[in-house]
């Protein structure tokens, strides 16, 4: 039962959305050759060369930020538990003020291409870099896997690949497997080709292709109610079955069944995911990344602004495509449509719905839903394409440049020859160094392919929530304390990140998300003794205490001198890259 | 990677990070981003868990309808919406009227003073 099987997807609309994803492919495979050709030096491939537009980058940090999980998962969770999927949208965008206020300019002026340049500015390099590379490629994998397996399934889905149907002589298992390694195939394209400028073209290709998506479908929701909110509202209650509670707090978090324990886990679930959405955005390593492709920290700020501007709209707008899809579709069609109950198909089957109704006919609606299943597939491989960069920018400007390049285990390893073969031995520090983030975006790309082609089956819907925890755990209180904290040290760094990672992961492990409930990634095991889903409630404040017993109880001396240059770099702009 | 080498008798140099940040000029626009960002961060990060909490534990509040089927839950919601552009818009006004100049001028100073230590870390 598929969008094919229920009716949803018939050959025309799968031609065209096939016709669709090939230009798409096409015209961004083309952006990232010209990037290519336009990247020569180390700036060019970690940061674009800084020479994007505050605006431009806003566009891209739109769409290096809002993943398929936002664009079909927001809308189709209010469509199926109405209110709730609002309070995803606002934690995502309140989350900006953190970024706004107190990292993205002090961000951009201080550091070069990764976050830990500002970590690493005043403290030991190898330890606290090792610590921001680890944290890095542990927060992007996570977020990565969830959406390449993502990507597998709604791409099934788009497609109406049902089980029990073959496409092209596939089983839906075989097409899910191929169409996960075509998205890391692409992604590992754009980014060993076209690097950090084609990677922010093909992100600044994908916010347009959402925001125009997004417009047309609110504004044919909007015409169809006769500009009536409220019309809409009570459409979309009715039909949902759940009366006005559809249009409150309570559906989905901090339900309000079971026994007092059970109801208090719940709320306070509530509390933790809240949390961890609203301090998490400003520790994602692929979205501080973004703020090194300006030229200075006004044009960081311009950026935040325009992104809070694009995402901020976007969000409303998916209350009308959420609601829209719950009045105009229904339940029944969705549950028909999507057995799991993902609420994935909301936003296409509105799509195909206000086609029909508007673009006149069935024709109309293989058009609409072809479009949005595009820009759906679009918004997949410009977030893997950016978390891709992000990892492999860590892997080697952190970890290959400023730890193993002269260590005694580069010594004993002699991996020298793997450089010679690429014929970049000889050259300078920043050629050697790109070589090794094309090699290290290849093998991360290669990585997420196996981990999601394993996991495919499995249930990992819960890894952005926990890449969001984490990166507000170990993340953020390392790059706050950096930057206001004159007492910080070295010890301090390494305990926030490793502290607030560790927590973090170590109680999802133990959480009803990973063993001991039906929707656990392992439904048959039970070692879950943590209750809440969301560890964002313990983990964020141990990450922030982590912090301060690290450096307090270090006898390293701060170093004043280096303070005073982060210091003044951060806040004025001088000695900046 | 450090700062220059300075004789320990001769007066800093005017790009010398450690007389800059000691100067009044440097304190006082550490004060204006502080007197900014400081409470406004307290006060939109109150102001979300105040919307949580409700969301959480005042169902019966959140569920009131102001117009049709617009209740509070909504409006809140989109207020929250509207308190972060409004606070992002009042930054940028802030940040162009009390930092940037603030900053250039620190930042001019120490580059017409000796410029001989901008090597990169």
């Amino acid at each position: 039962m598929t969008l094919l099987a229920s009716g949803a997807v018939d050959t025309t609309s799968r031609t065209l959305t096939i016709a669709l994803f090939c230009v798409l492919v096409v015209v961004t495979l083309g952006v990232t050759v010209w990037a290519g050709r336009r990247t020569s030096t180390a700036t060019d491939f970690y940061a674009g060369g800084r020479s994007f537009t505050g605006f431009q980058n806003g566009m891209a940090i739109g769409g290096d930020y809002m993943s398929a999980a936002s664009f079909l998962g927001i809308a189709g969770l209010i469509a199926l538990s109405g209110y709730d999927g609002f309070l995803y949208s606002i934690g995502f965008l309140v989350a900006w003020l953190v970024a706004l206020l107190l990292v993205a300019e002090l961000l951009r002026n201080s550091g070069r291409y990764t976050m830990a340049d500002v970590l690493a500015f005043r403290m030991r390099q190898r330890p606290v870099r090792t610590a921001a590379a680890v944290s890095t490629v542990t927060v992007s994998i996570f977020y990565l896997l969830a959406q390449m397996v993502g990507a597998g399934a709604l791409v099934a889905l788009l497609l109406g690949i049902a089980p029990g149907h073959t496409f092209l002589g596939m089983t839906p298992d075989a097409a899910k497997n191929l169409t996960i390694v075509i998205v890391g195939a692409l992604m590992i394209t754009y980014v060993v080709v076209g690097g950090m400028k084609g990677t922010t073209w093909v992100q600044i290709i994908k916010a347009c292709l959402l925001m125009v998506g997004a417009a047309l479908m609110t504004v044919l929701v909007l015409v169809a109610f006769g500009f009536n909110l409220s019309g809409l509202l009570g459409k979309a209650a009715d039909k949902s079955g759940a009366g006005s509670d559809f249009l409150s707090p309570g559906l989905k978090y901090g339900v309000e069944e079971g026994s007092a324990w059970q109801i208090l886990t719940h709320k306070l679930d509530l509390l933790s995911l809240g949390m961890a959405l609203v301090l998490g955005t400003a520790g994602l390593p692929h979205i501080l990344i973004r703020f090194y492709t300006v030229p200075d920290a006004k044009s960081a700020r311009k950026s935040v602004l325009w992104a809070i501007g694009i995402i901020g709209v976007f969000y409303l707008m998916t209350l009308a495509l959420g609601f829209g899809a719950a009045a105009l579709v229904g339940k029944a069609d969705m549950a028909a449509a999507d057995p799991k109950q993902t609420g994935n198909v909301a936003a296409p089957l509105l799509a195909k719905q206000l086609g029909e109704q508007f673009l006149g006919g069935s024709g109309g609606g293989a058009i609409l839903l072809a479009f949005i299943a595009a820009v759906a597939f679009a918004t997949i491989l410009a977030v893997v394409a950016g978390l891709t960069l992000a990892s492999s920018s860590s892997l080697a400007h952190d970890l290959y440049a400023n730890v193993y390049r002269g260590s005694n285990l580069a010594r004993r390893l002699r991996l020298g020859w793997v450089l010679r073969l690429t014929g970049a031995k000889g050259g300078n520090g920043d050629r050697r160094e790109m070589v090794v983030a094309r090699l290290a975006a290849f093998v991360i790309g290669i990585v997420a392919i196996v981990l999601a082609i394993f996991a495919q089956s499995l249930n990992v819907a819960f890894l952005v929530a926990l890449a969001f925890a984490v990166a507000a755990s170990g993340n953020l209180p390392a790059v706050l304390y950096s930057l206001f904290w004159k007492r910080f040290t070295t010890a301090g760094a390494t305990w926030a990140i490793y502290g607030g990672l560790l927590t973090a992961v170590i109680l999802v492990i133990s959480s009803p998300v990973v063993s001991g409930s039906e929707t656990a990634l392992f439904p048959s095991a039970n070692f879950a003794w943590f209750p809440l889903e969301n560890p964002g409630l313990i983990s964020i404040p141990a990450g922030f205490f982590f912090g301060w017993l690290g450096t307090v109880i270090s006898r390293e001396t701060p170093d004043a001198e280096k303070f005073a240059e982060l210091e003044v770099r951060s806040l004025t702009g001088a000695g900046a890259h | 990677m450090s700062t220059k080498a300075r004789d320990p008798g001769s007066p800093p140099a005017s790009d010398d990070p450690v007389a800059v940040q000691n100067s009044p000029e440097f304190a006082a626009l550490r004060k204006a981003l502080r007197r900014f960002v400081f409470p406004a961060t307290i006060a939109f990060l109150c102001w979300y868990a105040l919307y949580v909490l409700l969301s959480a534990y005042a169902r019966g509040f959140m569920a009131i309808k102001i117009a049709g089927n617009i209740n509070v839950a909504l409006l809140l919601g989109v207020l929250q919406f509207v308190s972060t552009f409004l606070i992002a818009w009042a930054y940028a006004r802030y940040a162009d009227k009390h930092l940037d100049p603030a900053a250039a001028a620190i930042r001019e100073r120490m580059a017409s003073g000796d410029d001989t230590t901008k090597e990169e870390s």
